[in-house]
């Protein structure tokens, strides 16, 4: 499994913990899938949530709205994100 | 005169009624300091989506509420009344201690937007989408009864033909844990069918979620009505609760001797147990009288348990022998009289009746 | 013919003063409340409140009672505000009769925030403060020290409870239950709202600014208001301020926090409250709006009052450049300045205003007018979709 993929689980998991996505597996989440209004259906609050996230526990703070949007499109796209800012934990 | 009748009830509480039955099942008899609710999947009910970020008793009152709806599938609420003596105290301890543990950094605004104390009636409103008049009213044993009042003015003023009500409060580890402090709660586990033996400081906790659905008209379906409702705020003795009640039920044109059963909040706790066995004293030989808490523990909206319980026993006309202190012979239930208080100082009356009435 | 409910009495107090004549003086000489944090020990101080700079010793006097380390903040607040409305109804010696619906959100916070942690651990030295805690500790309170014992109960609907409790004791009066009514609400700043705002990323970094398209979030306040609300017939001839002519309240039933964005929630609960009044849009004067100075709010608001009073629209303006968000109380005292508006002939400004929103051709007025005021509409929508307007009216 390539680094990215890797992240993409880890993410995974931590996105089902933090939203309290109970009944959800990682396997049940397509890593390219929107994860607002279609796919997850989350919400604006989910989002502040997933923010929460990206900061706590990799250090990365987003204030722009719109790349808030951009970065929080999908699993993969928040994962690049941590790459591109060399947050990715060895 | 402002009444209305109850057409279908949802309830989540410690013994097993959210199934729409009336203590058919085995009492819940336990050893404890608390009971805790019989809870029902409540996947059945609400969307796992949305049940993801709720706490319990936020789904303990969607459950019970739509329990209440779905027995009255027919009609969209048109209001929606909440009692709650603590509300959402479970996300509201979260946020209030996440703030010092985080230093007032990188706070989930999750329990804070679920702290907020119009969260039930909020989430029944959203989930059915029921644009109506919502209001909640938060304090504590007037809780339930001031959404009863409500209820039944905004049936009586001809706006609203009905009314979806309830009564809900949820035991927690951190608020049993603060009023034990003040003796709320016995220090030992008690044998809650025990409840009134002997003379102990202290209570058995309890909680619950009930909810009721009041129209202006009869149906089929209906268990009961309701025909009154008030609470009076003071330090007083039995004979000053007497006066009280007589005032109420004059109002109504009745007297005590028109009241089968007597419903009281006694809970086994001497600090105000002796109001409740000096008012029995005042009362007639040959009426009714019944406890409840012994079932559902003690909390701020247990009358919404008591109420459930006299809609049952209207509708029934069963009395079952668990709750019974003095049994009513040889007449028929036509009228309850639910009395309770908080403290010695926080007094209601319900007045129930047989819905032929 | 349902009675009808006047106001004989009202009282305020906010980071704009202690009582309505130091109120009304702020708000014609554009006084606002807002700035930096001095009492409450939080990290957030970067960002502008609305505090009442006097602390617990401070308020217990202004209360007329003697400090007791069981009263809350918000306790004191209500009773200050309540003292001054039944002093101006003149019913000191009628509160027996009364009945009292108090609301709150935080209730007794700075005392949790202080105690809980350590009462959770079984610390019993504070334990007299429990009560606190409790939506009910300071509405009791106030009713104990007026002998108030019956229809005594406390609303909590976010930042449409004190707005509610007003409506609720006026339909009270009108039902019959009740005869006269002491109404309103009370909450302190605290840790809890500001830290509960700032997770939501809506508290404005640079002081609220209501109704402008670049407004960036709420400032947090504090305060209280309360009113004496009579039927008809039991005022005799004390004097009359105003009454109580309409009302609503309804549901979004769309999110916790955010409303309806193209403003048919706030819609449907103006239309219903002029329904209610029996009157057309175009007979209110004035329209203090809810405005609380976030992107989604003032929007919604923006566009309902668009949709309902299209061309003819009302003067109108957000009182919160002056007070900030005083959460619970916001609904009484917006009632206050309703009042005062209708009593002064005043519309107050709406203070931080540059530039209209660009969705929406809403102006809100930005200087002091004077205008006969007949009737005042006002919004107070809340978390959990709750949305109530009240209507007042000269009598």
């Amino acid at each position: 499994m390539s680094k990215e993929e890797e992240l993409i689980e880890e993410l995974k998991t931590q996105i089902i913990d933090a939203l309290s996505l109970e009944d959800i597996t990682p396997a049940d989440i397509d890593a390219d899938a929107p994860l607002f209004v279609e796919g997850l259906g989350l919400d604006s609050i989910d989002a502040i949530e997933l923010m929460l996230l990206l900061e706590r526990n990799y250090g990365i703070r987003i204030e722009d709205p719109k790349k808030r949007r951009e970065v929080l499109t999908s699993v993969r796209t928040m994962a690049k994100l941590i790459e591109s800012k060399g947050q990715v934990k060895e | 005169m402002m009444q209305a009748y109850i057409n279908s009830i949802g309830i989540i509480s410690p013994q097993l009624t959210f199934d729409g039955s009336f203590l058919s099942a085995p009492i819940v008899h336990v050893e404890s300091q608390f009971l805790m609710c019989e809870e029902p999947v409540y996947k059945e009910f609400i969307n796992p989506v949305q049940l993801r970020r709720m706490s319990r008793i936020l789904k303990m009152g969607l459950g019970a509420s739509s329990i209440c709806m779905d027995a009255r599938s027919d009609v969209r609420p048109d209001a929606i009344v909440v009692g709650t003596g603590l509300a959402c105290v479970s996300d509201l301890e979260k946020f209030l201690l996440s703030i010092d543990d985080n230093q007032e950094k990188m706070l989930s605004p999750i329990p804070f937007i679920n702290s907020s104390h119009n969260t039930v009636g909020a989430q029944i409103a959203m989930m059915r989408k029921l644009t109506g008049y919502n209001m909640t009213y938060c304090h504590r044993s007037f809780s339930f009864e001031s959404a009863l009042l409500d209820a039944l003015m905004l049936i009586a003023e001809g706006g609203v033909s009905n009314t979806l009500v309830g009564g809900i409060d949820e035991h927690t580890e951190g608020f049993f844990k603060i009023f034990n402090l003040l003796d709320f709660w016995r220090k030992k586990s008690v044998d809650n069918l025990s409840l009134f033996e002997g003379s102990h400081l202290g209570t058995i906790c309890g909680e619950g979620a009930a909810f009721f659905f009041l129209e202006k008209n009869r149906q089929d379906g209906t268990l009961a009505k309701i025909t009154d409702v008030q609470t009076f705020l003071k330090e007083c003795d039995a004979s000053d609760v007497k006066g009280e009640m007589d005032a109420f039920l004059g109002r109504n044109g009745l007297t005590e001797v028109d009241v089968d059963m007597f419903v009281l909040g006694r809970n086994g706790d001497s600090f105000g147990d002796g109001i409740y066995l000096d008012l029995e004293r005042l009362l007639p030989e040959s009426c009714g009288i019944a406890y409840y808490k012994h079932l559902c523990g003690e909390y701020m909206t247990s009358t919404s348990f008591a109420l459930w319980l006299a809609a049952q026993m209207l509708h029934t006309q069963k009395m079952p022998d668990v709750i019974i202190k003095n049994p009513v012979s040889g007449r028929q239930l036509r009228r309850i009289l639910i009395y309770n208080h908080h403290r010695r100082k926080e007094h209601s009356l319900i007045l129930v009746e047989n819905a032929d009435l | 013919m349902a009675r009808r409910v006047f106001i004989t009495g009202f009282g305020i107090i906010s980071a704009i003063g202690n009582g309505v004549e130091e109120t009304l003086a702020s708000l014609t000489e554009r006084k606002s409340g807002i700035g930096q944090v001095s009492f409450l020990k939080t990290s957030l101080s970067c960002f502008p409140v609305a505090e009442i700079r006097t602390d617990s010793d401070g308020l217990a006097r202004l209360a007329g009672i003697p400090l007791s380390p069981v009263h809350s903040r918000t306790f004191l607040l209500g009773l200050i505000a309540a003292r001054e409305a039944v002093r101006m109804s003149g019913c000191e010696g009628l509160c027996s009769s009364m009945g009292m619906i108090g609301s709150t959100t935080v209730a007794g916070i700075d005392q949790s925030d202080r105690y809980y942690r350590r009462l959770l651990c079984g610390e019993a030295t504070h334990k007299d403060k429990i009560p606190s805690f409790e939506c009910a500790d300071s509405t009791e309170l106030i009713a104990d020290f007026f002998g108030i014992t019956h229809h005594v109960t406390t609303i909590s609907t976010a930042c449409s409870s004190s707005a509610n409790a007003i409506m609720n004791g006026a339909r009270m009066i009108k039902c019959g239950v009740a005869d006269r009514m002491l109404v309103g609400g009370s909450d302190s700043l605290s840790r809890f709202s500001m830290n509960g705002f700032n997770a939501l990323e809506i508290l404005s970094p640079t002081g609220c600014r209501p109704f402008d398209n670049d407004r960036n979030g709420i400032t947090p306040g504090e305060g209280a208001a309360f009113l004496v609300l009579e039927a008809e017939e039991m005022v005799g001839s004390r004097t009359v301020y105003g009454e109580v002519s309409g009302y609503s309240n309804c549901n979004e039933a769309f999110h916790q926090t955010a409303s309806l964005p193209d403003g048919t929630g706030a819609f449907l609960s103006i239309s219903k409250a002029l329904q209610s009044a029996s009157i057309e849009a175009s007979e209110i004067d004035y329209v203090n709006a809810h405005g609380t100075g976030t992107k989604v709010n003032d929007l919604s608001e923006g566009r309902a009052l668009k949709t309902v009073f299209g061309k003819e629209m009302p003067l109108f303006s957000s009182t919160k450049g002056y007070t900030g968000h005083p959460f619970a109380a916001a609904g009484a005292m917006e009632a206050v300045f309703s009042l005062l508006s209708i009593n002064h002939g005043l519309v107050f400004p709406n203070l931080a205003f540059e530039t209209k929103m660009e969705e929406v051709d809403v102006v809100p007025v930005t200087q002091l007018c004077r205008r006969p005021i007949r009737r005042v509409l006002s919004n107070s929508f809340g978390f959990g979709g709750t949305d109530t307007t009240l209507i007042f009216s000269k009598v």
